[in-house]
């Protein structure tokens, strides 16, 4: 004992005690937590941190991009051939349906202006990569290489180009931390394509299953159907993929039906992700001249005033995917929680 | 005086930085909770062989960039660091002369309760605690101790931090 009294006096005469030194460095652990947890008000600091140990995330992530540079600039002439060949291709498809989206939008937006409902239609992205993806694992967090210096938010909807992969939990200068759709604290409204029926996905913890809780037994759902986001939280614009129902099990005696999804986003495999600014039209009442094809529309226009439950008697056309009218108000309780 | 220790901090503060980097390595979920506590064993190192420098300051300080690049709350990983480090420095001069089998089963102690107290604040913060996989990395790290250990002190020796 004595001998360790002398030993470690170069430690002890450079400030208090050890003992006392770890209470307060644990007492300053507790407050930083409580006021990160609880009130939230340390982002700033967080920031501060995060810009600091950016270097660990950028030496880390230098392999990869150094590989996929490498990739890039030794691709041989015939591969470039060859894919630039499928490229061409598939912009041309993708430009084929474009035409019709746009005839699609256009129609839409008559429609909404009829309904006096406002929704974004058109929404810009900008394509972002995941820089880390095992924060923890058993939360399926990543981090992206954008952040508030590109204009990146808290709650931004992330999607690739098969459906919905998560959302901004914080954003920070130069990267942002995400949720992805399959954690288990991360939910999204979402409805059924085929019939509108909403719902809410949670994800499992798993990376290829995603559950819908929250659906009765006699609900209308099938094997098969395509889950859409329904935009209804606020956070994720209404529409795009959300996953695929791959099994419906009914078991009498309990209130809710078994539903499980597959996700359509590849959640573990894209590198690559596009990150959402949902742009809201001004006015929902456009000016018709303005809108492009009409010809069925105007006559409708003496129901305009019809409140959500409309349906505008003969100018519908028989859409197979029917438009949410006034879902805004029909269904305000939407929980869209990301821990 | 102040200078010359300072210059030889920098080993230190490089092997902290490699655990830093080696712990957010994107690999794929099975073998991400496999993954070492790199930070907390070069903690321990260092704690034990140059005490004067290395401490619950930096402990905790290297906890906080922990939490930043795990993105926990922030402070969790700096109070479970000085939680372990304080044992550590209490009797660091005991440990730091037993022989490597046994200071393999301190340190998996060590990391064991590094992991309580993680674990306990995730508890209360509402996370899913269940999952036996979050106690793999003292297993890994155990095992690996006997490397970090081998490595440290030939950098240390190199450096010639005493």
């Amino acid at each position: 004992m004595e001998l360790r009294g002398t030993e470690t006096r170069p430690l002890l005469n450079r400030g208090p005690s050890l003992g006392v030194r770890a209470l307060l460095l644990c007492f300053l652990s507790v407050l930083l937590m409580v006021l990160d947890h609880q009130q939230g008000t340390l982002a700033n600091l967080r920031n501060g941190i995060s810009v600091a140990v950016y270097p660990v995330r950028f030496l880390v992530n230098l392999p990869f991009s150094v590989a996929r540079w490498a990739d890039d600039s030794l691709a041989s002439r015939d591969q470039l051939i060859n894919t630039n060949a499928t490229l061409q291709g598939q912009l041309l498809q993708q430009n084929a349906r474009l035409q019709k989206l746009a005839a699609l939008e256009a129609e839409n937006r008559s429609l909404r202006a009829m309904m006096q409902s406002s929704s974004e239609i058109a929404d810009e992205v900008k394509v972002t990569e995941i820089i880390s993806v095992a924060l923890d694992p058993f939360q399926h967090r990543v981090v992206i290489d954008k952040g508030t210096l590109e204009g990146a938010y808290q709650g931004q909807a992330l999607i690739d180009e098969q459906g919905v992969m998560g959302q901004i939990t914080r954003a920070e200068p130069f990267s942002s931390e995400a949720i992805l759709i399959s954690d288990p604290s991360h939910a999204i409204p979402v409805e059924i394509n085929r019939n509108g029926l909403r719902s809410i996905v949670v994800g499992s913890g798993e990376v290829e299953r995603l559950t819908l809780p929250f659906l009765p037994n006699n609900a209308d759902v099938e094997t098969g159907d395509l889950l859409v986001t329904s935009g209804l939280g606020g956070k994720f614009p209404a529409g795009y993929p959300v996953g695929i129902v791959e099994t419906v099990e009914v078991k009498p005696g309990e209130p809710f039906a078994l539903v499980m999804a597959r996700p359509t986003a590849a959640l573990n495999r894209s590198r690559r992700m596009l990150m959402i600014w949902p742009t809201e039209l001004p006015e929902p009442s456009l000016p018709e001249t303005e809108l492009g094809l009409e010809e069925g529309m105007i006559m409708t226009e003496p129901d305009a005033e019809s409140p959500e439950t409309g349906i505008v008697p003969e100018a519908v056309p028989a859409a197979e995917s029917p438009v949410q009218t006034g879902a805004d108000e029909a269904a305000p309780a939407t929980t869209e929680e990301s821990e | 005086m102040s200078t010359r220790r300072d210059n030889r901090r920098w080993p230190i503060y490089l092997s902290l930085f490699a655990a830093l980097m080696l712990t957010i390595m994107p690999v794929r979920p099975e073998i991400a909770v496999w993954n070492a506590d790199w930070v907390a064993m070069a903690l321990i190192f260092w704690a034990l062989a140059t005490p004067a420098r290395v401490g619950l300051g930096t402990a905790w300080v290297a906890g906080l960039l922990l939490d930043v690049l795990k993105g926990a709350v922030l402070g969790q990983h700096a109070l479970a660091l000085t939680l372990m480090c304080y044992p550590l420095m209490r009797f660091h001069l005991r440990i730091r002369v037993f022989p490597l089998p046994q200071q393999c089963f301190t340190v998996a102690w060590l990391l064991l309760l590094y992991h309580f107290a993680l674990f306990w604040i995730d508890g209360i913060l509402g996370k899913p605690v269940g999952q036996a996989a979050r106690w793999f990395p003292v297993v890994t790290s155990t095992l690996m101790w006997p490397l970090v250990f081998e490595a440290l002190k030939r950098l240390r020796r190199r450096a010639a931090i005493n």
